[in-house]
């Protein structure tokens, strides 16, 4: 009832929707970078939305099935194959004993999730099983997957009878260039207009400085009225920082929990999904919309994903 | 008093500002409101996070939304004056200050112009308000270090410094929770587990919560150091005493 890490890639890790109810205590949330590929998989897998996958970044993992199981791989195309035949992206794959999961270059995004049926055997640190590797708890004993790990698998499933209906139609189309939303706040206020305008109007491009915690962007400095510090306040996942040199930074599942530059917006949940697949050299621009609107888009997003888990259950 | 502003940080949290600087005012404020919205128990809303000068207020939009939140706020904040705010706690943490554990004591109290003494004592003296948390589980942000006791931080930081360790840095101080690398001037050390990810209480102290130090010997270090080991040591907590420095 395990697999075996064969390679573990360049980062991957286990992660569920995050630790919740601790920011007040400093401790970061983790979890999921793009929570929506993640929710997928696990639909597909007869699992709820939440629970817990693997995270892979850019170089994927080999990871050698011990038992017959139930996986999906969602999220970026990092070229996945089970024992050389390519794996079909967003739909539920009966894997055997004995064979390995492969990844190869990555062709579309940054991270993959593999999700297991029944859910991996990991136990719970303060309500979650996310991998918190700046304070080494959660996950696989605090830390990213080494060569040699064994991961357990709680209620491994060797097959569904509606295995076939368990796919969709991959929706994560690349795209060269990438509209995020976002909701302009908490301190767009602290930007001149021709700021606010600058960060709106232009194209901002990912540096080779982007990880679980944040995604540097370099583009137009955003004008600033007096400085980018401010007493440290709380940071939403997704929210943009403009330190001093007016450069953004979107803040990822890792951030800290409070922080002392100015956000200037937060990207909406509903693009997470975009934001998880960003890598060096990706274009982004970035939209106003109303937090109505924002609401909006995230209730279709979850209504949907409501839909699909009534739809696999057959 | 400055007029509440409601932030957005986004759609499934939003942040009450109460000020524009750090103060003990604002503090209790922002206190007085947490408590008021846990006991408004409004459906939706997730996760409370206190920090200087705003309360961030984490919620499903599903529950409710943005405009609905905000209605409920505005009514929780409109009462704020009416609570009676019970007395703070104060932590007492235990310290064993100089030596091996406070390695830059001497340097503290040089720079001060005192004696390693005139250092414990000031440093014991006050009860710290505990603004907010941060950086890592459990790091406190404290206000109200003594002004004599303001040393620069290290020139060159320390590699790893041991979770418990007690220091100074320009006009803060506080405790490591974790081992982590940093530049503070380390004065003493705490056997106390400020963190520990698998208790019921992960995290001792909370933000509106003061911390007061008293002076321990290697003995008494020793004896706490092996019940956080064990069964675990409960730290001393009673009311602050109104009038309180």
């Amino acid at each position: 009832m395990s697999i075996t890490v064969l390679n573990p890639g360049l980062l991957t890790t286990v992660q569920d929707l995050g630790r919740m109810g601790y920011q007040q205590f400093g401790v970061s949330v983790s979890g999921v970078m793009d929570p929506r590929a993640a929710a997928i998989g696990n639909i597909l897998v007869g699992n709820p939305q939440g629970e817990a996958v693997l995270e892979c970044t850019l170089m994927g993992p080999q990871l050698k099935f011990e038992t017959d199981e139930v996986i999906a791989v969602t999220g970026g195309d990092l070229s996945p194959t089970l024992d050389g035949q390519p794996v079909p992206a967003y739909a539920a794959l009966a894997v055997k004993a004995g064979q390995t999961l492969r990844f190869g270059a990555p062709k579309a995004g940054c991270r993959a999730y593999i999700a297991f049926a029944g859910g991996l055997d990991i136990p719970l640190v303060m309500g979650s099983r996310s991998t918190y590797m700046k304070a080494a708890i959660g996950g696989f004993e605090g830390r990213k997957l080494q060569k040699g790990d064994v991961l357990g698998l709680r209620a491994p499933v060797a097959g569904y009878a509606n295995l076939h209906q368990r796919a969709i139609a991959p929706e994560f189309v690349p795209r060269p260039v990438y509209t995020l939303r976002v909701v302009l706040g908490p301190q767009d206020d602290a930007f001149t207009p021709e700021g606010v305008a600058t960060f709106l109007g232009s194209e901002y491009t990912v540096t080779n400085e982007f990880d679980r915690m944040g995604c540097r962007m370099d583009g137009p400095a955003i004008q600033h009225k007096n400085g980018g510090d401010i007493i440290s306040d709380g940071i939403a996942f997704g929210a943009i920082q403009v330190p001093g040199s007016g450069k953004p930074i979107l803040m990822g599942a890792d951030r800290q929990t409070t922080g002392g530059y100015t956000k200037i917006a937060t990207v909406i949940s509903a693009d997470f999904r975009l934001l998880a697949q960003l890598k060096a050299g990706d274009k982004v621009r970035f939209e106003a919309v109303s937090v109505q609107a924002a609401q909006q888009a995230l209730h279709f997003q979850r209504g949907a994903l409501a839909l699909l888990a009534d739809v696999v259950k057959g | 008093m400055e007029q509440p502003r409601f932030l957005l940080t986004g759609d499934t949290s939003l942040s009450v500002e109460f000020g524009s600087e750090i103060s003990e005012a604002i503090n209790r404020r922002i206190r007085a409101f947490g408590l008021a919205l846990e006991a408004a128990a409004i459906p939706g809303v997730t996760e409370l996070v206190p920090t200087y000068r705003s309360m961030m207020i984490h919620y499903n939009p599903e529950v409710i939304g943005y405009a609905a939140l905000t209605a409920r706020l505005t009514a929780v904040l409109g009462g704020l004056d009416q609570i009676a705010l019970p007395p703070s706690q104060v932590l007492e943490i235990p310290v064993l200050y100089g030596g091996e554990a406070g390695p830059d004591l001497a340097f503290v109290a040089e720079h001060a112009g005192l004696t390693p003494e005139e250092v414990i004592a000031r440093h014991t003296k006050p009860e710290y308000l505990i603004y907010m948390l941060g950086f890592t589980p459990g790091f406190t942000y404290l206000g109200g270090l003594d002004e004599r006791l303001n040393t620069p931080r290290l020139a060159q930081p320390r590699v790893s410094i041991p979770a418990g360790s007690v220091g100074i840095a320009g006009s803060q101080t506080g405790v490591y929770p974790i081992a982590s690398p940093g530049g503070w001037q380390l004065i003493g050390r705490t056997p106390v587990r400020m963190y520990d990810p698998h208790r019921a209480v992960p995290i001792l102290p909370k933000a509106g919560q003061y911390i007061h130090f008293y002076p321990i010997d290697q003995a008494e270090y020793d004896r706490i150091a092996a019940l956080e080991a064990g069964e675990g040591y409960t730290c001393r907590c009673h009311a602050r005493e109104e009038g309180a420095q």
